[in-house]
C-alpha cells in the first residue's frame, strides 16, 4: 500500500487548473518584468539633463553662429546673412539630397533654407558619416582654405565630408545625407527652444 | 576605541530624542487635497527654500500636485532655475554655518526622518527666548538654531510656567494669522513635507490595490490546484 | 548512431523532441525523477514546512532585486544617500525594486526564522540529518553577514552607526583588536573605503557562498530525505512491491502545488508591506536612516535592525569584567555559534516535538519566549522599563530591562547547554509505526 492512489483523477479538470496557474504565474511575471525592465529607461535625472533648450537668438549678429548643448550633442544657431541665403539657391546641382527628402528633418523646415525663418539656422552639428562634429567655413571661395569655387558651407575633419550652410550635404562627400535639423520652435521672436516641436 | 562602545551601549539608555517627552499634536496629513498640497508647496518655496534645500526633489516632479509646468515656472521657481533641477537653496554653505552654527538640513526626507507629527508641532512650538542667539527657542526641539521664520504669520509666542513645572505656550502678539488659520497653513506646509517625502506614495499604494486583487486571485487558483492533487494522498 | 542508448522522452507532448535531445547530452530526466517526481516526502508535512521553499523565493527576489539596485547605486561615501533617493525618485520604477529589497531583507530573516524553530521542533537537525542543519546554520550566518554588510550601503545614520558599533566590538579583543578593526574599516573611522568594501561582500562574495550553501543544504536534504512532524523514517518502512515509502509521497507534483499555495499566501504578505506600509513602523526602514550618515553625530536612540536584536540584547546586557569588555562579544557569537551543536547536544530517544516528554516541550517553549523578549528588549533604550529602587541589594539602582536581559541570557544557554541533561531524563511518549 502505497499513499497515492489514483483513482479520483480528473485529468480534464487538472489540465485545466495546471493551465489557469500557469496563466496567472505568466501574468505575475510579466508584472514584476514592468518596473524590473522599466527601470532601464531613462531616469527623472536623465530626461532632465536631456531637457529642451532654450537660445535667445536676438543676441546672434548676422553672419555668426553660437554651439549649445541640446542631449549631450552639439547643436548649432546661425544667423545667416542675405547673401547666404542667396547662395543656398544656387547649391541644388552640386547637392546629393538638395530638398532633404531622404535627410532627417521636422516636416516644418522646408526648402533649401531648411529652416523655420530663413535666416535663423538650427541644426545638430554631428556628421551622419560616423559621428565627427564638422567645423563651420563660412567664407567663400579661397579665404575659406577649402578652393576657390567654396560655397561656404560645413567641412567634417574626420573624412572629409562638405556641407553647405544649411546643412546639406554634397555630391561626392562621405556622409550619406544632410545633417539633422531638431525639433525646435519660437517662444518668442527673440527666443527659441531646441527640442520641442512647433504646434499645429 | 573601548570608551566609545561603552557610549555606545549606554547611548540608547538616555533616552528618545524626540523633545523630551513633549506630546506631540497630529498632523492634518492628506496627499489627496491637492489644493493642500499646492499651498503647502507655496509656503516651503517662499519660507523654507530660503536657507534649506530640498536636492532629492526637482520641480517637475511638482506637476503631481496637479500643477502644470507653466504655473509651477511662474509661481514656485526662480527665474534662473530649470524646471528639472533639483529644489536647491542659493544659501551659500559657508553662510549658513556662519549664520546658524550649522548649514541648515537638506529637507527632502525630513518628513520620513521626524514624522509628520514632530513637524506639524515643532513648527508651530517656537517662542520667545532672549537668552537664545536667534531670540527664539522651540518646545519640541530645544535650543534650536532655527529663527521662528512663519512668526509675522503666527505672532510671538511665551512659554508659561503652570503649576507642577507643566509649561504652555501663550500668544502674546498676535501675527498676520488667526490660530486657527496658522495650524491650517502649517498643516498644509506639513502635507507638502510628506507628499515630499516619498513622492511615489500616492502611485504605491493604487498599484498595491491592483496588486493585491490579482493575488487574491492567484491564491484561490492555486488552493483548488492543491486540492485536486491532493485527492490522490490517502 | 544514437548519443547513447537512453530512451527517448515521452509524456511532454510537443516537446519530447526537443527533452530527448537535451537528455541524450544531459543528465535531464534523471535529475528530474531523483529531484522531484520519485522523490519521496512524507505526507504529513503541516504548515512549518513551507518555509524552506520560501526562503529560496525570498533568495531569489533578493539577487534579482539587488542586481538591479546596483545599476543605479554609487557605493561612495559621497554619493551613496543621494543615489538611494535617486532610485527611490528618478529611476522609473525603482522605488519598488527599493522597497522589494528592504521588504525581502527582513522577510528573509521571518521565513528563516520560522523555519529554524521548525528544525528545532520536530528535530529536524538529529542523525542522519546533521549535515543538513550545519549547512542550515551556515546559510544563517552568510545571512547576518549578508544583512549587515547591506545595511551599511544606504548611508544613512542607522547604517553608519550601526556599522561603527558593530565593527567597534571587535575592537573589544585583546591586544590585536584595534588593529583588526581598523582593517576591517581601512580606515580610522567607517568610512568610503569601508562601504566600498563591504558593497563587494555584499553583491558578490556572500551572495556566491549563500548559493553554493543552499546547494548543498540541498544535496545533504535529499540525500537523507525530508523529516517531518513526527519524526519517523519514511524509508524504514518500505512497500515491498514498488519499493517506495509507504507514507512517501513524490514531491512533484504534490508539494509543488502544494508549495505554492504556501507562495500565494507569502506574496499576498509580502506585497502588502511593499506597496502599503514598506517602514513597517520604523521596524523594517528605520526613521533615522532617512537622515544621510553623519559621523560626528550620534543618533540618540540606536538599536540594530529587528533581527539582529536578541543577540544585541545579550551583548548589551552582560557587563565589563577585568576592565575587558570582550564577554558581551563573546556571549553573543555563542549565542549564534551553539546552534552548530545541536545535534549532539540532543540525547532524546524521539525526535518530534510531538513524543517528547514534558521536560523538553518546557524548555523549548520557554526559549522561543525568551527569544522574543530578547528581541524586544534589544529595540528599546535599556530604560524601558524603569530602575529597581535604590537600595536593593546588588540591583538596586540599576535598569530592571537590563537584568531581565541577564536573566534571559542565562536561560537561553540553560536550553542549550543542559540539554544533554533533560532529554536523556525526559518521559517521552511511543512513537508510533506509521505517520498519524
Amino acid at each position: 500500500m502505497t499513499a497515492i492512489v489514483l483513482d479520483q483523477v480528473d485529468e480534464k479538470k487538472r489540465r485545466f487548473l495546471i493551465v489557469a496557474t500557469s496563466a496567472a504565474s505568466a501574468v505575475a511575471a510579466g508584472g514584476v518584468a514592468v518596473p524590473f525592465l522599466g527601470s532601464w529607461f531613462p531616469s527623472a535625472r536623465a530626461l532632465a539633463a536631456g531637457a529642451p533648450v532654450e537660445v535667445d537668438v536676438s543676441k546672434i549678429e548676422s553672419g555668426q553662429q553660437i554651439t549649445v548643448e541640446w542631449r549631450g550633442k552639439p547643436v548649432w544657431v546661425m544667423r545667416r546673412t542675405p547673401e547666404m541665403l542667396a547662395q543656398l539657391e544656387k547649391n541644388d546641382a552640386l547637392l546629393a539630397d538638395p530638398q532633404s527628402g531622404s535627410s532627417k528633418q521636422p516636416d516644418y523646415v522646408k526648402g533649401a533654407a531648411r529652416s523655420i525663418k530663413p535666416e535663423v539656422f538650427v541644426a545638430v552639428g554631428v556628421c551622419t558619416h560616423l559621428g565627427c562634429s564638422p567645423t563651420l567655413k563660412k567664407e567663400v571661395g579661397a579665404a575659406s582654405d577649402m578652393g576657390t569655387d567654396w560655397p561656404g558651407g560645413y567641412y567634417c575633419p574626420c573624412h572629409n565630408s562638405r556641407f553647405d550652410l544649411a546643412a546639406r550635404v554634397f555630391k561626392g562627400s562621405p556622409a550619406p545625407t544632410n545633417l539633422e535639423i531638431p525639433p525646435h520652435r519660437y517662444l518668442s521672436d527673440a527666443r527659441i527652444i531646441v527640442g520641442e516641436d512647433q504646434k499645429g | 576605541m573601548k570608551k566609545l562602545i561603552a557610549i555606545l551601549l549606554l547611548a540608547p539608555s538616555l533616552g528618545f530624542a524626540f523633545g523630551g517627552g513633549v506630546v506631540l499634536d497630529p498632523a492634518p496629513v492628506n496627499l489627496h487635497d491637492k489644493l493642500s498640497l499646492q499651498r503647502g508647496a507655496q509656503v516651503f518655496v517662499n519660507h523654507c527654500l530660503n536657507c534649506h534645500s530640498a536636492s532629492a526633489m526637482r520641480y517637475s516632479k511638482l506637476t503631481d500636485l496637479g500643477l502644470n509646468q507653466g504655473q509651477i515656472r511662474e509661481n514656485l521657481m526662480l527665474a534662473s532655475d530649470k524646471i528639472g533641477d533639483p529644489m536647491s537653496t542659493t544659501l551659500d554653505p559657508k553662510e549658513g554655518k556662519a549664520w546658524f552654527g550649522v548649514m541648515p538640513p537638506d529637507l527632502s526626507l525630513v518628513a520620513r526622518s521626524r514624522g509628520a507629527d514632530w513637524l506639524y508641532t515643532y513648527l508651530r512650538g517656537f517662542y520667545r527666548d532672549p537668552a537664545a542667539k536667534s531670540g527664539w527657542n522651540n518646545t519640541v526641539f530645544p535650543n534650536v538654531g532655527m529663527p521662528h521664520v512663519l512668526w509675522e504669520y503666527q505672532g510671538s509666542q511665551a512659554l508659561q510656567v503652570a503649576d507642577k513645572g507643566a509649561t504652555k505656550l501663550v500668544l502674546d502678539g498676535p501675527g498676520k494669522l488667526a490660530p486657527a488659520e496658522y495650524d491650517k497653513y502649517v498643516g498644509d506646509l506639513v502635507n507638502y513635507l510628506v507628499y515630499m517625502g516619498e513622492p511615489a506614495r500616492a502611485k504605491r499604494v493604487q498599484i498595491g490595490i491592483v496588486v493585491m486583487f490579482f493575488l487574491a486571485v492567484f491564491f484561490v487558483i492555486t488552493v483548488l490546484l492543491k486540492k485536486e492533487y491532493w485527492k490522490d494522498v490517502r | 548512431m544514437a548519443v547513447t542508448n537512453k530512451p527517448p522522452v515521452t509524456g511532454a507532448g510537443p516537446f519530447n523532441g526537443v527533452l530527448t535531445w537535451f537528455d541524450q547530452r544531459f543528465p535531464l530526466m534523471v535529475l528530474w525523477r531523483t529531484q522531484l517526481t520519485e522523490y519521496y516526502a512524507p505526507k504529513n508535512f503541516n504548515v512549518w514546512y513551507f518555509f524552506g521553499s520560501l526562503a529560496a523565493l525570498v533568495l531569489v527576489i533578493q539577487i534579482v532585486s539587488g542586481i538591479f539596485l546596483t545599476m543605479n547605486y554609487k557605493p561612495s561615501a559621497e554619493h551613496a544617500f543621494a543615489s538611494v533617493e535617486y532610485i527611490m525618485r528618478d529611476v522609473p520604477g525603482g522605488w519598488i525594486i527599493r522597497y522589494i529589497h528592504s521588504t525581502g531583507a527582513s522577510a528573509f530573516f521571518i521565513v528563516v526564522y520560522l523555519h529554524m524553530a521548525r528544525g528545532l521542533m520536530y528535530g529536524s537537525y538529529r542523525k542522519p540529518r546533521e549535515l543538513t542543519w550545519i549547512f542550515g546554520v551556515l546559510i544563517y550566518l552568510c545571512l547576518m553577514a549578508e544583512a549587515f554588510f547591506g545595511y551599511l550601503l544606504p548611508w544613512g545614520q542607522m547604517s553608519f552607526w550601526g556599522a561603527q558599533v558593530i565593527i567597534n566590538l571587535f575592537a573589544t579583543i585583546p591586544i590585536i583588536g584595534e588593529d583588526l578593526s581598523v582593517w576591517i574599516r581601512g580606515d580610522y573611522n567607517v568610512s568610503d573605503a569601508t562601504l566600498n568594501r563591504f558593497f563587494a561582500l555584499h553583491v558578490i562574495a556572500i551572495p556566491m557562498a549563500l548559493l553554493g550553501l543552499v546547494a548543498a543544504h540541498l544535496m545533504a536534504l535529499h540525500e537523507t530525505g525530508s523529516n517531518n512532524p513526527d519524526g519517523i523514517e519514511i524509508y524504514e518502512n518500505l512497500d515491498p512491491k514498488t519499493g517506495t515509502p509507504v507514507d512517501g509521497i513524490p514531491f512533484h507534483p504534490y508539494y509543488t502545488v502544494k508549495d505554492l499555495v504556501g507562495v500565494a499566501v507569502f506574496l499576498i504578505v509580502f506585497c502588502a508591506i511593499v506597496f502599503f506600509s514598506p517602514e513597517v513602523g520604523g521596524y523594517f526602514l528605520e526613521y533615522n536612516n532617512f537622515i544621510p550618515a553623519d559621523p560626528l553625530t550620534t543618533p540618540t536612540h540606536i538599536a540594530p535592525v529587528w533581527y539582529f536584536t536578541p543577540f544585541y540584547a545579550m551583548l548589551r546586557a552582560i557587563p565589563s569584567f577585568f576592565n575587558m569588555q570582550v564577554w558581551g562579544v563573546i556571549v553573543m557569537g555563542a549565542a549564534v555559534m551553539i546552534f552548530f551543536a545541536m545535534p549532539w547536544l540532543d540525547r532524546g530517544r524521539t525526535k518530534s516535538i510531538r513524543y517528547r516528554g514534558p521536560i523538553y516541550s518546557a524548555f523549548f517553549a520557554v526559549f522561543v519566549v525568551t527569544f522574543v523578549i530578547l528581541g524586544y528588549l534589544g529595540v528599546e533604550p535599556t530604560n524601558v522599563w524603569g530602575e529597581f529602587p535604590k537600595g536593593i541589594p546588588m540591583v538596586g539602582g540599576d535598569y530592571i530591562a537590563t537584568w531581565v536581559a541577564r536573566a534571559l541570557t542565562a536561560v537561553y544557554f540553560a536550553f542549550f547547554l543542559l540539554m544533554p541533561w533533560y532529554t536523556a531524563r525526559d518521559k517521552e511518549k511511543p512513537v508510533p509505526q506509521r505517520l498519524t
